[in-house]
């Protein structure tokens, strides 16, 4: 298997279902809508000559200025026999952030979306166990969302200009009050 | 014995089921994590496991951290064979910026790499010994993992917690007298592993007690993200070692062992014969390790010697650039994997250019292949399921991140 055989065989088989493809450091990417993901990966694990019988692993990204695209879910599939790597991606909103799960089709997929939805909120449609799992169940946020701080909040020395990224989007909220106060710096 | 002659006792006490908390601090779940087993008898009927009991949030604290002092985080995933999280997150940094190591790096790495996994081969088997009663041959074996810290202390300092390693290399060259003990070790150890072997591999009650017991076949263990030893046993020769070679072990012969039943005794063995395989590359690579630097010419990102950055010019910019985070970092995103001592470590970074991680997801082997337990030991008796976690190798750390 190779990346051109892989493409043509999706494309003829679901035309038009990539958003997007790329591929960084080696590793195909491709970006599939929502609906279409989940008949997208089960055909990649049953279908003979995909054969991507692994599910090497699934994580969320959050994206915070990306509008209706905010959310990423990142998986990894691995075809063993060809040793073939995939990734695929998908992005939802934060309005409608529900994502199909793929637990049927990969058991390894339990806990791993139970990780995502625990760290970014996100919704695994179907799941027969969504509930947090390394977290504990009182908390009422997803603790990998941009928009909660790391640090202590009175800390001013390390919004993001101190970590190379000029932008004040991702800059958090308690930071932003700082710097509006204009003692950013100590 | 026949094990349909074994007396269990079948009945529960008022035909009732019994709820059973197995940890999180119970002494034979070996970390923090918890079981709720519902007992009909002696047998369990069924099981949850919880877990996050030592969860420390290392992705949201890795979004914070320049990439060098990400390392002391991967320390305490799989706090048995740290070095391999270490080397293997410096690689993932190593591809995002395109730096390549001299192979004496390689070497160094593939050396370190092996001891680690032979200790943490080495606590799981012990302690599959322990669990069945045999608690000797975990004292003798732990003196040998003793000489392995030691081993590790002379490279690095640290003993557990090793930050062994730097991006781009080793922070110094291997010393005289960590050969000496390399060279002692590979004389001994042998000895004292196949002193443990005799102990163990044929002995009736070992055999009795671990035949059998917790068995996975090859098709639930692939759905359920198994890998290294635990998916070896089950028959599957999937080594990421093999499969996608990092650190020049394509340069090294060595055998990947599988088992067939994927239990509780074949776990064991393929244990067993990967200290051996292990012990056979650290020969090889010391035979043929090739001359060169201990580190890639990469000032950008690799620390200048202390005296240096008194003396000249060059070094001291570099280092103001390093320690102050002014370093050019290209964006992008890489996975990349590396054989842990339970499996497939894999690092997903996402580099926006920041001196940051953007996004840093671990692919931590125990916590997929964890999910598998309540499966694999229902309808086994309690003690089964002592052993079965106990040849999971199921390490809290990784657990939980």
């Amino acid at each position: 298997m190779d990346k051109e055989i892989l493409i043509n065989a999706i494309e003829s088989k679901f035309p038009g279902i990539t958003e997007t493809s790329s591929e960084p450091y080696g590793l195909l990417t491709l970006e599939i809508a929502v609906p279409n993901l989940k008949a997208l990966i089960h055909w990649l694990k049953d279908d003979e000559q995909m054969n991507f019988i692994f599910l090497t692993d699934i994580c969320g990204v959050h994206y915070p200025n990306q509008g209706n695209r905010e959310f990423a879910v990142v998986y990894h599939l691995h075809n063993l026999e060809a040793n073939f790597r995939l990734r695929l991606k998908t992005f939802v909103g934060r309005e409608n952030i529900n994502v199909p799960t793929i637990c049927e089709i990969y058991s390894a997929a339990n806990w791993m979306e139970r990780e995502t939805f625990d760290f970014y909120g996100i919704i695994f449609e179907g799941h027969p166990n969504l509930k947090r799992i390394l977290n504990m169940d009182e908390m009422d946020y997803f603790p990998m969302r941009k928009e909660y701080p790391m640090e202590d909040a009175t800390r001013t020395d390390k919004d993001d200009r101190f970590f190379g990224r000029d932008g004040n989007e991702n800059v958090t909220f308690d930071n932003k009050k700082a710097l509006a106060k204009g003692n950013n710096h100590g | 014995m026949d094990k349909s002659q074994q007396l269990v006792a079948t009945d529960s006490m008022d035909g009732e089921l019994a709820t059973l908390n197995l940890g999180p601090t119970h002494p034979a779940t070996h970390g923090i994590f918890q079981n709720v087993l519902t007992m009909d008898g002696e047998r369990i009927q069924s099981a949850e496991q919880t877990c996050g009991y030592i969860h420390r949030a290392f992705e949201k604290i890795a979004e914070r951290r320049p990439f060098n002092q990400i390392t002391t985080l991967t320390d305490r995933l799989n706090y048995c064979s740290s070095p391999i999280n270490n080397l293997g997150w410096d690689m993932t940094v190593e591809k995002l910026i395109g730096i390549e190591v001299p192979k004496r790096v390689d070497y160094m790495r593939v050396i370190i790499m092996e001891l680690a996994r032979i200790s943490d081969h080495l606590v799981c088997n012990c302690v599959i010994g322990v669990d069945t009663g045999a608690l000797t041959g975990f004292f003798y074996l732990f003196q040998e993992r003793e000489r392995i810290y030691d081993m590790f202390e002379e490279v690095c300092g640290a003993r557990l917690t090793t930050n062994i390693g730097r991006i781009g290399g080793f922070e110094r060259d291997f010393s005289p007298e960590l050969y000496n003990k390399l060279n002692a070790f590979l004389k001994e150890f042998p000895k004292r592993l196949e002193d443990f072997e005799n102990m163990l591999c044929r002995n009736r009650i070992f055999m009795d007690r671990t035949i059998d017991v917790g068995p996975i076949s090859a098709e639930r263990a692939l759905n359920y993200g198994f890998t290294g030893p635990n998916l070896r046993a089950a028959g599957i020769d999937y080594d990421v070692r093999v499969m996608n070679p990092y650190s020049s072990y394509q340069d090294f012969e060595f055998k990947v062992p599988v088992g067939k039943s994927g239990d509780t005794f074949d776990r064991f063995n393929v244990r067993q014969e990967e200290i051996h395989q292990s012990l056979s590359i650290i020969r090889q690579a010391l035979d043929k390790m090739p001359a060169g630097n201990y580190h890639a010419d990469v000032p950008e990102f690799y620390l200048p010697p202390k005296q240096e950055v008194y003396r000249s010019m060059e070094a001291l910019i570099y280092h103001f650039k390093i320690v102050m985070g002014e370093t050019d970092i290209p964006s992008g995103e890489v996975y990349h994997a590396v054989e842990g001592g339970n499996g497939e470590l894999g690092f997903y970074l996402i580099s926006d250019g920041g001196r940051t991680p953007y996004r840093l997801h671990f692919r931590r082997p125990c916590f997929i292949y964890y999910q598998a337990y309540p499966e694999m030991i229902k309808g086994s008796m309690l003690s089964d399921a002592i052993v079965t976690m106990s040849s999971l190798n199921v390490i809290a750390g990784e657990l939980d991140a």
